[in-house]
């Protein structure tokens, strides 16, 4: 034990020794390079970050918190996080089942349901709206039954949640199947041989196996069912204090010309994107660590 | 012949197939299939000419080539800078790594909404970049290629520093003791094995940015002909309750998108092929 851990710390010293040689770039090169990736990320992603909040606090803290706090922007908070608390969850169930029927078994046509899951990526966003408009807008195919029933999905509620949820549809699927593909069958087929049921075998053997993976998948359809734009600007007909979320209502502001009252709302949605890189970070770092 | 029977059993003894199955089968057509079989059903409502008349409107022409230009050159501004920033965060040392390796991830957070009038406001030409520029950045091609640039950043970087990383350090002692500089080094060992992964960032990064709609629309100033990307024109066609042209133009989309998904599966599996065996 001890022989081989010195034996690689022999050969780590070795590594340092042989590349300061032949496998390093010279220090000219390797100086311009980072710089010009820091430059580059301090253009492009440095700089927006910081100009949203001092923009939204250019006018002083009164015109923030009064951006922040008006009814609009409240009733727009709300609508968004009431999206989110639909969508997300009914994607990660559909997530682990699809992760679930496309790794643990094999049947024809596997490849194409592959495809399908990551089908919404590949559509734009103005497009998925699109088509719900086509389904159930006024013209569309259940249109007249809906008008009939009054039942109102687009431009309302519902039709923002549809759009949403296919906007991220693939997200916590798409984190889960190359996980549960690398860790196989045989720890499931255990438990089931030994008399586990199918659910008690996915609780307590496939769920703690596959959590950090989930997490990081909730937390990406997450980030992207709030910030959703295109999509939901199709769908949700812009009725203030009623079907506008979040972007919408920062994209309202900022046409209205409330530049801070705009960058006001827009730092709201940058701290949580800063959260949301925060903990996939610890997310990344706990599941490296187990 | 016993191992085989022993698969096939195996195969069996997990349960929930038919529930899981029909469960995701159930999901991705009243979501997704259905939805986006709308779009080719609608189509079918307009007849030939009319539907070649919309989709060949000088206008809906001009927005394919801002869209598609101005993609394609952020893609590869992307693999550019992404590969470089992917090298320098794999290979060197310097301070604030760690966060600054987070926030390459920044775009995907980051609602495109709040995205675009971030970049709009730095552009602009009475912005904090803008104001050091003679031509407009926002409201131009340009600005258009910036936007779509910071979208697919993450997407290049995240698909090259995996590889990077897995590059064993004994392959280029070989190719160093066999008599190779650096610079030869890096072409004919090195790149090789990443190019596999650029293209994959490549072309995730172009997909989106052909159908990026948020992040651009504040910062393309949208005039006609001239800074119109096409997603904009199906939405201006909706405004206008034009669903058919609308329609139309998603057809030209859905059939871009899907054919270009094709051929960079087809070249992905070449080039595997061909580097990795």
């Amino acid at each position: 034990m001890e022989q081989s851990t010195f034996i690689q710390q022999a050969s780590t010293e070795k590594n340092k020794v042989t590349k300061s040689a032949a496998l390093q770039e010279p220090r000219f090169i390797r100086y311009t390079l980072t710089f010009i990736a820091l430059a580059f990320l301090a253009f492009f992603i440095v700089l927006p970050l910081a100009s949203i909040f001092i923009t939204a606090f250019q006018k002083g803290v009164d015109v923030y918190l009064a951006a922040i706090t008006h009814p609009d922007a409240l009733a727009a908070i709300k609508l968004t996080l009431m999206v989110v608390a639909i969508a997300v969850p009914l994607n990660a169930i559909f997530g682990v089942m699809a992760a679930w029927t496309l790794t643990k078994f094999n049947f024809k046509g596997k490849n194409l349901l592959l495809t399908i899951v990551d089908l919404p990526f590949a559509v734009s966003p103005v497009i998925a709206g699109l088509v719900f408009i086509l389904l159930f807008g006024s013209q569309g195919l259940f249109g007249d039954w809906l008008f009939a029933n009054d039942i109102k999905i687009v431009f309302a509620l519902p039709g923002i949640v549809l759009a949403t949820i296919f906007v991220t549809l693939p997200f916590v699927a798409r984190e889960l199947i190359p996980l549960m593909q690398a860790q196989g069958t045989s720890e499931e087929e255990a438990s089931i041989s030994l008399g586990g049921s199918g659910f008690k075998t996915f609780w307590y053997v496939t769920l703690p196996n596959i959590k950090w993976g989930l997490f990081y998948g909730l937390i990406l359809c997450n980030a992207r069912a709030i910030g959703e734009f295109g999509a939901v600007s199709v769908v949700s007909g812009h009725i203030r204090g009623m079907t506008n979320t979040m972007p919408l209502h920062i994209e309202i502001l900022y046409n209205e010309y409330q530049f801070s009252a705009a960058f006001a709302v827009a730092s709201l949605m940058s701290v949580m994107a800063i959260f949301t890189l925060i903990l996939k970070d610890i997310i990344a770092w706990k599941s490296k660590s187990s | 012949m016993s191992s085989l029977t022993l698969t096939k059993k195996s195969r069996r003894i997990i349960p929930g197939f038919h529930l899981s199955l029909g469960y995701t089968m159930l999901y991705v057509s009243l979501l997704v299939l259905l939805p986006l079989s709308m779009i080719f059903i609608h189509t079918m409502s307009l007849s030939w000419t009319a539907f070649v008349d919309i989709i060949t409107d000088p206008r809906a022409v001009a927005s394919y080539k801002v869209s598609f230009s101005t993609a394609l050159i952020a893609g590869l501004l992307n693999v550019l800078f992404g590969t470089i920033i992917a090298w320098v965060l794999v290979r060197y040392q310097f301070p604030f790594k760690r966060i600054i390796d987070g926030l390459v991830d920044l775009p995907f957070a980051l609602p495109t909404a709040v995205a675009g009038i971030a970049l709009t406001s730095l552009y602009a030409p009475n912005g904090w970049i803008g104001q050091f520029f003679d031509f407009k950045i926002a409201f131009t091609p340009l600005g258009i290629i910036i936007a779509l640039t910071f979208i697919g950043l993450p997407f290049v970087v995240r698909t090259v520093q995996p590889v990077l990383q897995n590059i064993s350090a004994e392959v280029e002692e070989a190719s160093a003791s066999l008599g190779a500089n650096r610079l030869q080094t890096f072409r004919k060992v090195i790149l090789p094995e990443l190019l596999p992964a650029i293209l994959t960032g490549f072309s995730l990064a172009f997909a989106r940015a052909l159908g990026e709609y948020g992040s651009v629309v504040f910062i393309a100033g949208n005039m006609p002909m001239k800074t119109e990307i096409t997603p904009l024109i199906i939405m201006t066609k909706l405004e206008q309750y034009d669903y058919a042209g609308a329609t139309a133009i998603a057809v030209v989309m859905l059939v871009t998108s899907f054919i270009l998904l094709f051929t960079i599966n087809i070249i992905q599996w070449l080039a595997n092929r061909r580097f990795v065996h």
